[in-house]
């Protein structure tokens, strides 16, 4: 073989390679959209996606009340209430915290910023007990506060650390100008710093997004009232409560919970991409 | 002169510290203060109904002691040992192939990350169950190769396999990381390396893994992490079973926490998981001089 040809028969190879895998990663997906519209029989007998004769009541039966207290629209309008309120907090207190370690020295300030650091390895395992007898003195538990108020102090400190990487990565002369033509500090930082910011700012937004919409043990914990449910434990109870086990509805119910996610993943793919690369993230 | 201008100059100079100060009042009033009393509860029987006495070590010797316990801090071990490699090894592998100069690399990219943003998901946990039912996707696949139905949930090691794959097939943002650490690979290397003869293995192995080790470790700490503390997927695709084979330490501890509100024994549990994670990042904080490589400057 030339080497050209070789060359060729390489880029084959590694075509096939990726095709097979992307197969193997999308098709578990492809396959609970067709899923929805069959039967039970028909999804535990054939591996094709597409169903043989369509039926529509997994879709009729998702949208049912649970005993009127709950149903999927309810439970995913919850969701975003605590989803929404949560990334504007982290963005407005992660911002502020960036903005103080990435541009200020004052007395302290390495010491703050390791044990900054440290939280990121601070297991969430260890926290969840105590933070639930703290809130449960405070009158928290069964309300959404839990899950939204400790954001507005910047707890998920890795945001914190993705900033703070972002800004070292601008160079300080606008600022400086800033400085001459009369602004402070906090007209700095919203007229010259959150303009640059913005594209890392979409990436933790979406992040937090993401995290929160697919967040499960916390509302688990702290939310016990049905009408509260997010969709995460709404579809945990329809998923243990069903004696005669529909699997059509559930999968429906399933798939119109992670179109959002879906949707907002395809907008903006390339922040996500971008995110990741540079500040590394979890997950 | 001095004294004139000291105070707003004690401002000035402290001024960053007035935007640190929410993130401050977070640290203390929901990271420090739980952590601490956690230690204080883990030597208690504190209950939520009955109140707390102080017990000294007796949770910690209940610890050493019951089987149901132990079982469960070596059910996660070997979640972890086989997950975190076997996740790894495939995220890097894949961000090789990606890395060659390939139309359509950016969709491929995205097909592989969409597990990644749905993964933590409950709606992907019913989907799990659903393929890995005894009737479902899975073995109706392997029933083509004339692979015998296997009851998935029913089998330790395959119920932990079931669970060990729902995370490994997450490898998309482990995969975007090493992806970017891979453009970073000076071209010039690989022809310098391909002129004296080297082939594609030995490049990978002799150039391409030594200078991304600093991601490499990067990704082994976080996904360790978050190994050790796994807690969806054995909720809610195994339940635990069969017979404890699937429950993972951070299900135990939930279990005791917030079904037998037993916070002094949960929160004991949660110290040893804690000490059991801080001692592995720790052997890989100091192992890392002799296998991580640093280009330049600070070996952070």
């Amino acid at each position: 073989m030339t080497r050209e040809q070789k060359a060729k028969v390489s880029t084959v190879l590694r075509y096939i390679l990726l095709v097979a895998v992307g197969f193997i990663m999308v098709y578990p997906l492809i396959w609970m959209v067709g899923a929805t519209f069959k039967t039970n029989s028909e999804i535990f007998t054939s591996a094709w996606f597409w169903p043989k004769n369509p039926v529509f009541d997994g879709y009729k039966d998702a949208f049912k009340s649970y005993g009127g207290k709950i149903d999927l629209i309810k439970s995913m309008i919850n969701t975003y209430k605590i989803v929404v309120p949560k990334v504007v907090f982290t963005l407005l207190s992660a911002t502020l915290t960036a903005y103080g370690f990435a541009r200020f020295n004052f007395k302290g300030k390495s010491i703050f910023f390791s044990l900054m650091i440290s939280t990121l390895f601070l297991p969430q395992v260890v926290l969840n007990a105590p933070q639930y007898i703290m809130y449960n003195k405070w009158g928290w538990v069964d309300s959404y506060l839990p899950l939204t108020i400790p954001s507005l102090f910047a707890v998920d400190t890795y945001f914190v650390f993705m900033l703070v990487q972002f800004l070292r990565g601008i160079p300080k002369e606008l600022e400086e100008a800033a400085k001459i033509d009369g602004c402070n500090s906090i007209k700095t930082l919203w007229y010259v710093i959150v303009p640059m910011l913005k594209p890392s700012l979409v990436s933790c937004a979406l992040f937090q997004f993401m995290w929160t919409s697919n967040d499960f043990q916390g509302p688990l914990i702290y939310i016990a009232d049905m009408k509260k449910y997010t969709h995460s434990i709404y579809l945990r109870m329809s998923m243990d409560g069903d004696v005669g086990f529909q699997w059509n509805r559930i999968l429906a119910m399933s798939l119109i919970t992670i179109i959002p996610s879906l949707i907002v993943f395809f907008c903006s793919q390339n922040s996500f991409i971008d995110g990741i690369s540079a500040g590394g993230v979890k997950g | 002169m001095q004294n004139k201008s000291s105070f707003s100059k004690t401002l000035t100079e402290n001024a960053g510290f007035l935007f640190i100060v929410p993130w401050l009042i977070g640290f203390l009033v929901f990271k420090v203060y739980p952590f601490a009393s956690s230690l204080y509860y883990s030597f208690t029987n504190y209950d939520l109904f009955t109140g707390i006495t102080k017990t000294g070590l007796m949770n910690y010797q209940k610890i050493f002691t019951d089987s149901d316990i132990i079982r469960a801090f070596a059910v996660t071990f070997k979640y972890a040992i086989f997950d975190v490699p076997l996740k790894l090894i495939f995220a890097l592998f894949i961000a090789y192939i990606l890395n060659f100069k390939l139309k359509g690399v950016n969709f491929f990219r995205t097909a592989y990350y969409i597990p990644s943003i749905l993964g933590g998901s409950i709606a992907i946990a019913i989907l799990w169950r659903a393929i890995f039912n005894t009737d479902g996707l899975i073995n109706t696949v392997l029933g083509f190769f004339g692979v015998a139905k296997i009851n998935w949930m029913a089998g330790a090691n395959s119920a932990l396999l079931v669970i060990i794959l729902l995370r490994v097939w997450q490898f998309g943002s482990a995969m975007v990381i090493f992806l970017a650490a891979l453009k970073g690979v000076s071209q010039d290397l690989y022809e310098a390396a391909s002129i004296d003869g080297a082939g594609k293995w030995t490049q990978f192995f002799k150039i391409t893994v030594p200078i991304i080790t600093p991601v490499i470790f990067y990704n082994l700490i976080t996904q360790l992490c978050q190994a050790f503390q796994e807690f969806n997927s054995p909720y809610l695709v195994t339940k635990g079973g069969p017979n404890g084979a699937t429950t993972l330490i951070s299900l135990l501890i939930y279990n005791n926490a917030f079904l037998r509100h037993k916070m002094g024994m949960a929160s004991a549990q949660a110290w040893i998981l804690f000490i059991i994670v801080m001692t592995l990042t720790a052997v890989a904080f100091i192992s890392q001089k002799k296998w991580v490589y640093y280009s330049d400057e600070d070996g952070r």
